[in-house]
């Protein structure tokens, strides 16, 4: 006898469970790949998942079993011109002729890899582990724009696709048994006495028998009262708006590789906030000798020549979040990538627009200077910055692409909660 | 009778149509059978079940997780197909099918796995002795839960790093000689609390460092514990690791009692498959003589079959042992054969099976014996001749690999043997066993290795003995002997604790 059945429509994903297991065992390994594959990517490629090899020593489940060396007995098949006594130059490098079912995988020793893929999601999950947004305060508790809708209870009154159907059947179920109970009570009485009972009396009693049975068969399976519907209530969220200032320079200083490597800090930049912050606005603001905003596509993907006058953009940024970006309801950064050059007697503008008109609206400024030669006068305004303003304003230097990964992930590592706290309330 | 069907297409009714004449047929040829279970399922699910190494329901483990990312590695580009079937050693016995198989291929599944290794499942000594279908599903339900209940309250990582230590033991969790107790859930659960607190009782029994006055004095020559060699050594550990948590033991005792159930299915491979591959070969050709099924139907079978039972020779590029399959197959039709029409060198080598009754002769070879007997009481001068089987010998101390013997009349009782230790699971791995515990001392926990032909242990042993240290909680010690002989002593020290 044979039972048949399709298990075609059961659940997907039985091994998911193992699967994380295996890569959260791992994750020290997956990580390096991940590091190791964000430099050597090119920036329109990010997102998508990563092959990732992990030396299979490191994740070999150790047995007992027989090494090399002894006497070793074997019976192949297919010999073709072997007789007995036959002696047969060992092959050198591992068993190649005789690499049998179980001592396959000890012959290659330690170099092959384990290879396997992970999807795009764990791939930017093991990119921006750790890391978040610096000194990102609540701003904007009292304004609501954002609700949940959160459970509140059960109702007698509601829309029919709000219907608690769980809950109304045991509600008819109820009433069923209620309204029923004595008369079921009776029919049980009446079908014991109905095997006693002769003559007139049984039909006296077979008439109350189906008299109760019809009203029994009368009680409704479910009623309007029976109907249940759940309420839903629109909650509040308290939202933490964040918005990003990423600022270009794309004079003709700039040369296609270190707008490259800049391009590739923001992309980082700019999937880094979408992945974490869903309420997160970026502005895109590129500049020579004046500054523009511009879109995604335009910022990263167009070119352009002039010369170079930082604080064009500064200035436009400080506009941009006059005019839209009210400061007690949006938390304020910046990143700014440069290769150093500045119009001469224009740092020190940039210095006192920073200390004294932006940083203090900003929770976070960063500074990126993509460079091989020596610094220039915008460095070293900026590192007075830094020694003033040390936990709002940060600035580094990236020499190339494999730079790139590291210096974000240093801007952006996620702090100890107390020193967090402890700067906040220093504000 | 009219052909079931024509096209490549299945359905779940055609299904039930082979079925039916496939167990018709089965039952012909005397195949006992648990009832089947045939569950068709997609192909992420056969990675699943794959994955899970053929256990229905399996406890959560990083290692399922890994061998789950091979297979879909593999299958993803292309380099391996997957198995058209899985089937399970349970009562009714459960075999997977894939969705993507064509109707004959489901048809020769059936066949293969729902009659084949069906009833070999049910009637083989090893299975009977040492598996107990009917409780396997529960226990393993048992088993999952117990060790989920265990990473709610002590932590994935806890539980996972015992899991660890055991399952590099598992080799060394049967009684090769002794018929173990039947599994069986309810009462596993029953029984496990009790043993939970009896074993404690024991140990501290056996752990008491005070000093009972003097009458235990004359005592103190206590003989040695164990007083016998313990060759299973997940057991050992069970009963005996002194610092183990009762939940711990309870996590020994689960992954001792999987290595048992899948032990039968070791040794038996060759027979497994043979038997399996002979009788869906058998049984096709049956519903193709009975005109049930159509000439191309038989030809995709053959082609399929073909590729299953091919044995590619030493020097050929796609080698990679020798093939169980084509083995076992020619095997089982070989003995058939020499039922029924023995040559000469059948009656000389096999006097009393040449001329028996063909299927009660296969049914009995079936029932009684393991890959290693079986080829040492079975393989015959005609299969070595066929697959040209040679033996060599690689001598470390020899300058070159000796070809021992060929297929030819000296040769063919040495290929035999050779072949039949090729199975042998007490050559195959190492020899390795309890031999003292320092029960008076510092605890520590000696085994002892016996080599077998000189042969030394692999590089992983060293780990292996960390994964025992952190089970028995003090200095584990290996001796390696060659003879009478230590060639090689490994110790892993404990861990300082601090006993005072």
């Amino acid at each position: 006898m044979s039972y048949i059945i399709d298990r075609r429509l059961n659940s997907k994903d039985k091994s998911a469970v193992n699967r994380q297991r295996f890569i959260k065992r791992y994750k020290k390994h997956i990580k390096q790949a991940v590091s190791d594959a964000v430099s050597k990517r090119s920036i329109t490629d990010m997102e998508r998942g990563e092959n990732i090899g992990i030396p299979q020593q490191d994740i070999s489940e150790p047995a007992f079993g027989h090494g090399k060396g002894g006497v070793r007995e074997r019976v192949l098949p297919g010999n073709k011109d072997f007789v007995t006594g036959d002696r047969i130059r060992r092959p050198d490098g591992g068993d190649g002729q005789g690499s049998g079912a179980g001592s396959a995988s000890d012959a290659g020793g330690g170099m092959d890899e384990f290879v396997f893929q992970i999807t795009q999601d764990e791939f930017l999950e093991f990119m921006f582990d750790d890391l978040e947004l610096p000194n990102l305060v609540r701003r904007q508790l009292a304004v609501t724009e954002t609700f949940k809708l959160v459970k509140a209870g059960i109702s007698e009154e509601g829309t029919p696709n709000q219907l608690n159907v769980v809950r109304s059947m045991r509600s008819a179920y109820a009433r069923r048994i209620a309204l029923g109970a004595k008369k079921r009570r009776r029919v049980k009485e009446i079908v014991a006495e109905l095997e006693s009972a002769e003559g007139s009396d049984a039909q006296v009693l077979r008439v109350e028998l189906e008299e109760l049975e019809r009203r029994l068969g009368n009680i409704p399976f479910i009623d309007d009262f029976d109907l249940k519907y759940n309420i839903q209530k629109k909650q509040p969220q308290p939202t933490s708006k964040a918005v990003m200032f990423c600022l270009m320079d794309v004079s003709g200083s700039m040369d296609q590789r270190t707008k490259d490597i800049a391009k590739r800090f923001f992309i980082l930049l700019y999937l880094f906030l979408q992945r974490n912050y869903e309420k997160t606005d970026v502005v895109f603001i590129r500049h020579h000798s004046t500054a523009k905003e511009v879109d995604e596509q335009e910022f990263f993907y167009s070119r352009e020549t002039g010369g170079t006058v930082v604080s064009s953009a500064l200035k436009l940024m400080r506009e941009i979040i006059a005019e839209r970006y009210p400061v007690s309801e949006w938390n304020i950064y910046g990143a700014q990538a440069s290769d150093g050059d500045n119009w001469t007697n224009d740092s020190s503008i940039c210095y006192d627009l920073l200390a004294n008109e932006l940083l203090p609206m900003l929770q976070y400024y960063c500074y990126i200077e993509i460079t091989d030669r020596g610094h220039q006068e915008l460095w070293n305004y900026y590192e007075k910055l830094a020694e003033q303003h040390g936990d709002a304003f940060a600035l580094r230097e990236i020499e190339g692409y494999t730079d790139i990964y590291p210096v974000f992930r240093e801007l952006f590592q996620r702090q100890a909660d107390g020193q967090k706290l402890s700067q906040t309330a220093g504000r | 009778m009219a052909v079931i069907s024509e096209s490549s297409e299945w359905t779940f009714e055609l299904i039930e149509k082979y079925d039916a004449e496939i167990a018709r047929i089965a039952e012909s040829y005397g195949l006992d059978t648990y009832p089947n279970q045939i569950e068709i399922i997609r192909s992420d699910q056969m990675m699943d079940a794959y994955a899970s190494v053929g256990m229905p329901i399996g406890y959560n483990h990083w290692s399922f997780g890994k061998e789950f990312l091979n297979v879909e590695r593999g299958y993803q580009r292309g380099q391996m197909g997957l198995a058209y079937e899985i089937v399970i050693n349970s009562d009714p016995c459960v075999a997977y099918l894939m969705e993507e198989n064509s109707m004959m291929m489901q048809a020769l599944v059936i066949a293969h796995a729902c009659y084949g290794h069906n009833s070999f499942f049910k009637n083989n000594y090893l299975f009977k002795s040492w598996t107990d279908a009917s409780s396997i599903i529960d226990y393993l339900v048992f088993a999952r839960k117990f060790i989920a209940d265990c990473e709610e309250r002590h932590g994935t990582h806890e539980v996972e790093r015992v899991l660890d230590s055991c399952h590099a033991l598992r080799n060394y969790g049967t009684d090769r000689y002794k018929r173990p107790y039947p599994i069986s859930a309810a009462e596993e659960k029953a029984r496990q609390e009790e043993r939970a607190e009896y074993i404690q009782r024991q140990l501290n029994d056996l752990w008491r460092t005070i000093p009972r006055g003097k009458s235990s004095a004359a005592v103190r020559e206590v003989a040695r514990f164990p007083s016998e060699p313990q060759e299973n050594l997940l057991y050992f550990i069970e009963k005996n690791a002194p610092l183990l948590e009762p939940w711990q033991r309870e996590i020994v005792r689960i992954v001792r009692k999987i290595a048992q159930y899948f032990y039968p299915q070791r040794q038996t491979q060759v027979m497994n498959e043979g038997w399996a591959t002979f009788w869906h070969y058998t049984i096709l050709n049956d519903l193709f003589d009975q005109g049930l099924v159509t000439e191309g139907f038989m030809m995709e079978f053959l082609h399929s079959h073909s590729s299953v039972v091919a044995q590619p020779a030493f020097d050929s590029p796609y080698f990679n042992g020798i093939n169980p399959y084509a083995l076992g197959f020619s095997m089982m039709r070989d003995i058939r054969r020499i039922c029924e029409s023995p040559t000469e060198e059948d009656k000389y080598w096999f006097p009393d099976l040449a001329g028996s009754d063909w299927l009660s002769s296969l049914h009995f070879a079936m029932q009684n014996y393991k890959d290693e007997s079986f080829i040492q009481q079975y393989l015959s001068p005609k299969v070595i001749r066929d697959l040209q089987l040679y033996y060599i010998t690689d001598n470390d101390r020899s300058d070159a690999i000796e070809v021992s013997a060929i297929h030819d009349e000296n040769g063919y009782r040495l290929v035999r043997d050779a072949l039949a230790q090729h199975y042998n699971l007490s050559t195959q791995e190492p020899d390795i066993q309890v031999y003292e515990v320092d029960v008076k001392g510092d605890r520590s926990l000696s085994l002892h290795h016996q080599q077998n032909s000189r042969r030394p242990l692999n590089d992983n042993t060293e780990e292996v003995l960390k994964h025992l240290h952190r089970l028995w909680g003090f200095d584990v010690y290996l001796f390696s002997y060659n003879g009478d002989e230590v060639t090689d002593t490994i110790r892993v020290p404990g861990k300082g604790l601090s006993l005072v």
